[in-house]
């Protein structure tokens, strides 16, 4: 870990307070705290040769291949929502973002900004999500960072996550390299992540049994890029959801898209939500969720693999790409007329009447 | 779920296509104005426009209640939100309505004003209940859907004793808009708005009933049907319509009636009655002033009236000279003839009220319909 100073002697200390405790000050200031903290929350969870060396840095080899680097912030309210929380958000985050070059990561960093008065009984659930999502996505939480702000200045927790993975040299999976004719593929319902969420805001007084579909995406990943080595984009329609990353893709690659609306997947439960709220599941965050675009001749071979994984099972192809200099995303609406799918302009809003 | 899915059902949206063609075929052009922008943006979004024939033109009406909203009313909401102190409590449509010089509720809350977002009044009121030593302002707008929980909230202000709530009440009469429409003439006397009937309002009517719209049938000879907000709704109704005009009737029919009662809904009129009464005449984006079109509070609840509590002083409203949102508004252009659309105009960058909330007809044009019209390169 960077910042932490010698190390104390365990001897007369008394262990950290998980029940009942609270983040201070002195957990960010470099002293025995700081580092019985570290040691206590941190490294015990996350349990690795690398990290229990205590140097600054995290020294490692890794398999031949291109390094694919990769970092992410989290700063979601609420901090635990049905179907996971902030930690493993932050770990599915980062090695689902290195997984959309169709690499595989091994390592990630942590970097932890507290607000004085976090539970640590919360911090504890937190850390210990991130070791359990850690270890489901193969990869090593290897050097971090800990730092604490006044209260007042922070949301509780924000935590940060980098990553390095390895991708084949044969394999070339990028934002613009989509091609007229391409066929676009997602490996399961819409908008999940984000109505589970949105149920749990304070002023949106909703319940639903939907969970967040946070989840790895690596393994999901690997299958794909074996069968079909020549997939040209993978993206995870996060922020923004399916519409955001589509009119990303279009512009990077240059091109026109066309959706069914008919062929996308999205749960009764998230389009009810979604009816009441005013919002478009299209808009709404996911977080275990890709899109792939692959030359059409695979693109059935390809969705063949993700059916037989657990995380694509609901899988589908739901359009495809066009020649279009405007680069437009537009949908064959479900009712048999073509619209738009535009980029989403300032917040996704509630309608009013 | 179930209910809805069978509203956007395209097995019936093609049954209706064809029977809409058939009864169209009769060698006239015919305009319908669907006054909600709840129609604008259903039409839009699924894409009813593909399944229309093309000399069946529909005509974006005013019933867009953030459109309608003339800027000196935005100007004032962000005097009040900056230079009283108060928090303002708003519906998130609202948050990016242009007032003078492109300011906004959202850019003064950047600055350091107390907006607040909320979905009902009723989480204005608890706002007001949480903050007793601040001052908490209802920015209320929209048509008679909107009124009836206003109405809640100052009664409910009552009764908890709260001297810390007013509303600002801007609510507007859809009747009143519909024959300021049908009102309007060029200076050869000619109607400047030529239509053949409405598409008629689906919550508006939930409450108002459908004896409102006798008028505009008696006097101005113009059907209308109330039609729900779901796709094949608006098919239905306009079917009707056609099958109106090739009759040569003009009747009320209620496409709706799954939800609006001939009388409407008389507890909740009873309850706009009591709080509310008519202001003289109001101001609309798009339609100038117009006699007897909205509401303001009653003396008796003067108490809870943010225009009698705070003094509001605002400079001289302007709009840009450029933007074409009346005319718009009143049908009498298409977002596309607006200079500023798609160029200085967007979702984004908002110059008219009209690019503002999902329901305007720029917005609703831009947003699903722009692949249409637009042959520029976009991409960068």
């Amino acid at each position: 870990m960077s910042n932490r100073g010698p190390k104390p002697s365990q001897r007369g200390t008394r262990p950290l307070d998980v029940k009942n405790g609270r983040v201070d000050m002195s957990h960010g200031a470099g002293g025995r705290a700081m580092a019985q903290l570290i040691e206590e929350m941190f490294v015990g969870a996350f349990d690795n040769d690398l990290l229990k060396r205590e140097h600054d840095a995290a020294m490692f080899r890794l398999p031949a291949g291109r390094v694919v680097m990769s970092t992410d912030s989290f700063v979601i309210s609420p901090l635990f929502f049905p179907g996971g929380n902030i930690g493993s958000l932050a770990v599915h985050g980062t090695v689902n973002d290195i997984s959309m070059a169709g690499a595989k990561p091994y390592y990630l960093t942590a970097g932890f900004i507290l607000e004085e008065g976090f539970a640590l009984s919360d911090l504890a659930e937190i850390v210990k999500s991130m070791a359990a999502a850690a270890k489901d996505a193969g990869v090593m939480i290897v050097t971090g960072d800990t730092k604490v702000v006044e209260r007042g200045h922070g949301d509780g927790i924000y935590i940060n996550t980098a990553g390095v993975g390895v991708v084949r040299d044969d394999i070339d999976i990028c934002g613009d390299l989509a091609k007229p004719g391409d066929k676009i593929l997602i490996n399961g319902t819409l908008g999940d992540h984000g109505v589970a969420v949105m149920s749990k805001r304070e002023n949106l007084s909703f319940t639903t049994a939907l969970k967040s579909d946070s989840q790895s995406l690596v393994d999901l990943v690997q299958d794909m890029v074996g069968a079909v080595p020549n997939i040209h984009v993978l993206r995870d329609p996060t922020r923004g959801g399916l519409a955001a990353t589509l009119n990303e893709i279009a512009n990077q690659s240059g091109v026109g898209i066309e959706l069914v609306e008919s062929t996308i997947p999205v749960r009764p439960e998230v389009k009810s939500a979604c009816e009441l709220l005013g919002l478009d599941p299209l808009y709404v965050a996911n977080e275990g969720k890709l899109i792939a675009i692959c030359p059409a001749e695979q693109a059935d071979a390809l969705l063949a693999v993700m059916k037989a994984h657990p995380k694509g099972r609901d899988g589908a192809i739901v359009g495809e790409v066009l020649e279009d200099s405007r680069c437009f995303v537009r949908m064959k609406t479900q009712l048999g007329g073509t619209r738009m799918v535009d980029w989403l302009a300032g917040e996704q809003l509630p309608r009013i009447c | 779920m179930k209910y809805i899915e069978e509203f956007r059902n395209a097995e019936l949206a093609q049954g209706l296509s064809v029977a809409i063609k058939a009864e169209a075929d009769s060698g006239r052009t015919y305009r319908f104005m669907e006054f909600c922008g709840g129609h604008t943006h259903a039409l839009a979004r699924y894409g009813v426009e593909d399944l229309l024939p093309k000399k069946v033109h529909m005509i974006h009406g005013p019933g867009c209640p953030v459109c309608v909203l003339p800027v000196g009313r935005v100007d004032e909401a962000i005097a009040l939100a900056t230079g009283h102190d108060v928090i303002l409590c708003t519906y998130a449509d609202l948050m990016r309505v242009p007032g003078t010089k492109y300011e906004s509720l959202i850019k003064a809350r950047s600055k350091g004003a107390d907006v607040r977002m909320v979905y009902s009044t009723m989480d204005a009121l608890k706002i007001a209940q949480d903050n007793p030593e601040r001052e908490v302002v209802f920015f209320a707008i929209g048509f008679e859907t909107t009124t009836p929980p206003t109405a809640v909230a100052i009664k409910q202000a009552q009764v908890l004793g709260l001297k810390n709530f007013t509303v600002y009440c801007n609510h507007v009469l859809t009747p009143a808009a519909m024959r300021a429409i049908l009102g309007t003439h060029t200076l050869t006397g000619a109607p400047t708005v030529i239509l053949d009937g409405f598409v008629g309002p689906a919550h508006v009517s939930a409450v108002i009933g459908t004896e409102p719209y006798e008028e505009f049938t008696r006097d101005y000879r113009k059907p209308v049907v109330i039609a729900g907000f779901e796709p094949l709704d608006v098919m239905q109704s306009i079917l009707q319509l056609i099958r109106q005009v090739n009759d040569g009737r003009a009747e009320v029919e209620n496409e709706y009636a799954r939800a609006v009662m001939p009388e409407g809904n008389v507890k909740a009129q009873n309850l706009v009655a009591e709080v509310f009464e008519h202001r003289d005449e109001f101001s609309w984006r798009g339609l100038g002033a117009v006699a007897l079109s909205a509401l303001k509070i009653r003396p008796e609840f003067s108490d809870f009236d943010a225009e009698l509590r705070f003094t509001v002083v605002v400079g001289n409203p302007k709009e840009n000279k450029l933007c074409e949102c009346g005319p718009i508004l009143r049908g009498e252009k298409k977002p596309v003839e607006c200079s500023l659309f798609g160029t200085s105009c967007t979702p984004d960058n908002p110059m008219g009220a009209c690019m503002v909330s999902s329901e305007g007809a720029c917005a609703a044009h831009w947003t699903y319909g722009r692949f249409r019209t637009s042959t520029e390169t976009e991409s960068d």
